[in-house]
């Protein structure tokens, strides 16, 4: 009797003393998963900060050796890829997404959701050899508008996703009060529903954009990069990842030092886009 | 009286054939499907451009283009063998370190955390995964490489190096970086969709087995078990992007087409492949080659992408019917 007793509390406390353990090691997993989050932005910003100047944000690279000088172009070229890309993204991933969540409730829906899905994938370099085959080659020459296009495809899967979810969290009573009275329903989607979900429409959009801002693969042979100010769609166009990527790789600790900087400035850029993205959600919530 | 029967006639042919209420809506729903279709048409085209731009390849070496081991340029020989072994150890690797870490981090959000921890930390779970690919390659080249260099390698080298997988000179950039920083970039990906899949299991079931006198730990076991399809679904997911993961993998991995056991070599896959002689590719064949290697890429991401989203489907449904 004794025996048993001592047993079954043996056996509780052991429960008890694997269950905490095993709880504590999530708590560890959960630490670690943050620690190289933590070593990144530090680097990033304390090597970065050191050429951080009004300089990098309006001078053109200077030559191998000239220290200073900055990544103007780098910047606009950025701004028109992701601008070029927008272009086209936004009104198929929109458009798509309001298919999906108006008509999409067949078959075909259910398939290209899956494909939408499959899109988002598919590895970044193989849109941009598809934008290769596509754009590059038949213009026989390096391309704004080829890395655009990629970055374009690149966004459609995010957009047309959250632009679907948005639409489907209108309230049903909203669409039944616009067709209740005798409104067509094209006008009710477009007057009712797409005005109450563009806020997070909208954050889809910049989602995308951000994303699309950090992608260097789909542009190495598509946008290629540029040395010089162009802001023509149909030369090659320079980018900060693309010059990150370069700058890296070179044996030069000057040009090592302003991808450091080059990397703060997009972290930078693609911060204030999901502030934008933070404050739409944030007042969405209060009108609410 | 003729006249308005015959419009009201006219009226209802209309209907018929539109088969919808109003000229607009009929024009509203066509656009949005021409814009879906258009999607839908997209991924077909991809496919069919890279098959167009590698059939010079695929005629001359065909199925020996997967199980060939030479890659050279030079004598316009391609065969990516150890391309692909690369590929498929590099994130296989990786999957071996992210997974348990991940599946931590998952439980950690989705049944430990009190709201207030949970909200910040999985904000910065998500932030790791929206860091650019390129930042993570700078990071790895001045910071990773060095460690590894200088401190890891040859601990383990000294350690354990009557294995055959630690062997070699310590030069940093090889195999075990490339594992290294794809671990860390799959891990939020698989620990946030593993979140999900894990919240989407019912409360009853943690009730129930809480009732019947479970530790956290106990019920935690059963709820894995519930969403075991949905985490292989997020695993495969987590696979599927280390695969085609490029600029950082580029940027450390050493790029030399081997195949080695030692984690110190430096290996190659097939986007960091891509990425590099892409543009260096002067012959037609070398890039048929190169876009024949993407081709195979995106088959691969399509395969594991479809077969993991229709398990992660599967399971998010698996409770709405219940």
């Amino acid at each position: 009797m004794e025996n048993s007793l001592m047993n079954s509390k043996y056996f509780y406390y052991k429960r008890k003393l694997t269950s905490s353990i095993m709880m504590s090691l999530t708590f560890v997993a959960a630490l670690a998963a943050i620690i190289p989050l933590v070593f990144i932005f530090y680097y990033t910003i304390s090597k970065g900060v050191t050429y951080l100047n009004l300089d990098f944000f309006i001078a053109m690279p200077k030559p191998v050796g000239e220290p200073g000088g900055g990544m103007a172009n780098a910047i606009v070229g950025t701004l028109i890829l992701i601008g070029i890309g927008g272009a086209i993204g936004i009104p198929v991933g929109v458009m798509t997404g309001t298919y999906l969540s108006e008509f999409g409730n067949n078959k075909f829906g259910f398939m290209v959701r899956f494909l939408t899905d499959v899109l988002s994938g598919v590895p970044s370099i193989v849109v941009g050899v598809v934008a290769y085959t596509m754009v590059v080659l038949p213009m026989k020459h390096f391309s704004a508008i080829a890395g655009g296009i990629a970055l374009g495809i690149l966004m459609i899967p995010t957009i047309t996703r959250t632009t679907e979810e948005m639409i489907r969290l209108v309230p049903h009573s909203l669409r039944e009060a616009g067709l209740a009275l005798g409104i067509p329903k094209w006008k009710t989607t477009l007057a009712i529903i797409l005005r109450t979900a563009w806020k997070g429409i909208a954050t889809g959009v910049l989602l995308g954009l951000s994303r699309a801002a950090g992608e260097t693969a789909p542009l190495l042979f598509t946008a290629l990069g540029n040395r010089f100010w162009s802001t023509n769609i149909g030369q090659p166009i320079a980018s900060l990842t693309v010059y990150i990527y370069d700058y890296a790789k070179s044996p030069f600790e000057d040009w090592n030092q302003q991808a450091w900087t080059a990397a703060l400035v997009l972290i930078l850029l693609i911060s204030v886009l999901s502030l934008l993205f933070r404050i739409i959600t944030r007042s969405k919530y209060k009108t609410n | 009286m003729i006249k308005t029967e015959s419009i009201s006639k006219k009226k209802y042919l209309l209907k018929k054939i539109f088969s919808s209420h109003n000229i607009g809506d009929f024009i509203f729903e066509r656009l949005t499907l021409l814009f879906a279709v258009s999607v839908f048409l997209l991924v077909l085209l991809m496919g069919y451009e890279m098959y167009e731009g590698s059939k010079l390849s695929i005629e001359k070496f065909g199925w020996s283009f997967l199980v060939n081991s030479t890659w050279d340029p030079v004598q316009e020989i391609y065969g990516a063998l150890p391309i692909i072994y690369g590929t498929i150890v590099s994130s296989f690797l990786a999957l071996i370190i992210s997974l348990p870490l991940s599946i931590g981090v998952a439980i950690f959000l989705a049944e430990v955390a009190p709201p207030w921890l949970e909200k910040p930390l999985s904000f910065l779970v998500e932030l790791l995964a929206g860091i650019p690919s390129v930042i993570y390659g700078l990071w790895g080249i001045f910071v990773l490489v060095p460690w590894i260099r200088n401190d890891v390698e040859p601990y383990l080298s000294d350690k354990l190096g009557f294995l055959p997988f630690f062997r070699g000179a310590p030069y940093g950039f090889g195999l075990l970086a490339a594992v290294l920083i794809l671990s860390i970039m799959v891990l939020p990906i698989i620990s946030s969709i593993s979140r999900d899949v894990l919240k989407s299991v019912p409360h009853s079931q943690r009730e129930a087995a809480l009732a019947l006198g479970a530790t956290k730990w106990q019920s935690t076991i059963i709820v894995l078990k519930d969403a075991k399809s949905g985490i292989l679904g997020a695993t495969m997911l987590g696979f599927g992007r280390a695969i085609g993961e490029t600029m950082a993998v580029t940027m450390v991995i050493g790029n030399r087409a081997l195949i080695s056991p030692s984690l110190f070599d430096p290996s190659y896959t097939m986007a960091s492949v891509i990425a590099n002689e892409f543009t260096e590719a002067t012959s037609e064949m070398y890039l048929s080659a190169l876009i024949q290697l993407a081709l195979v890429l995106f088959v691969i991401t399509i395969i594991i992408n479809a077969f993991a989203r229709l398990l992660v489907w599967s399971m998010s449904r698996k409770w709405k019917t219940v």
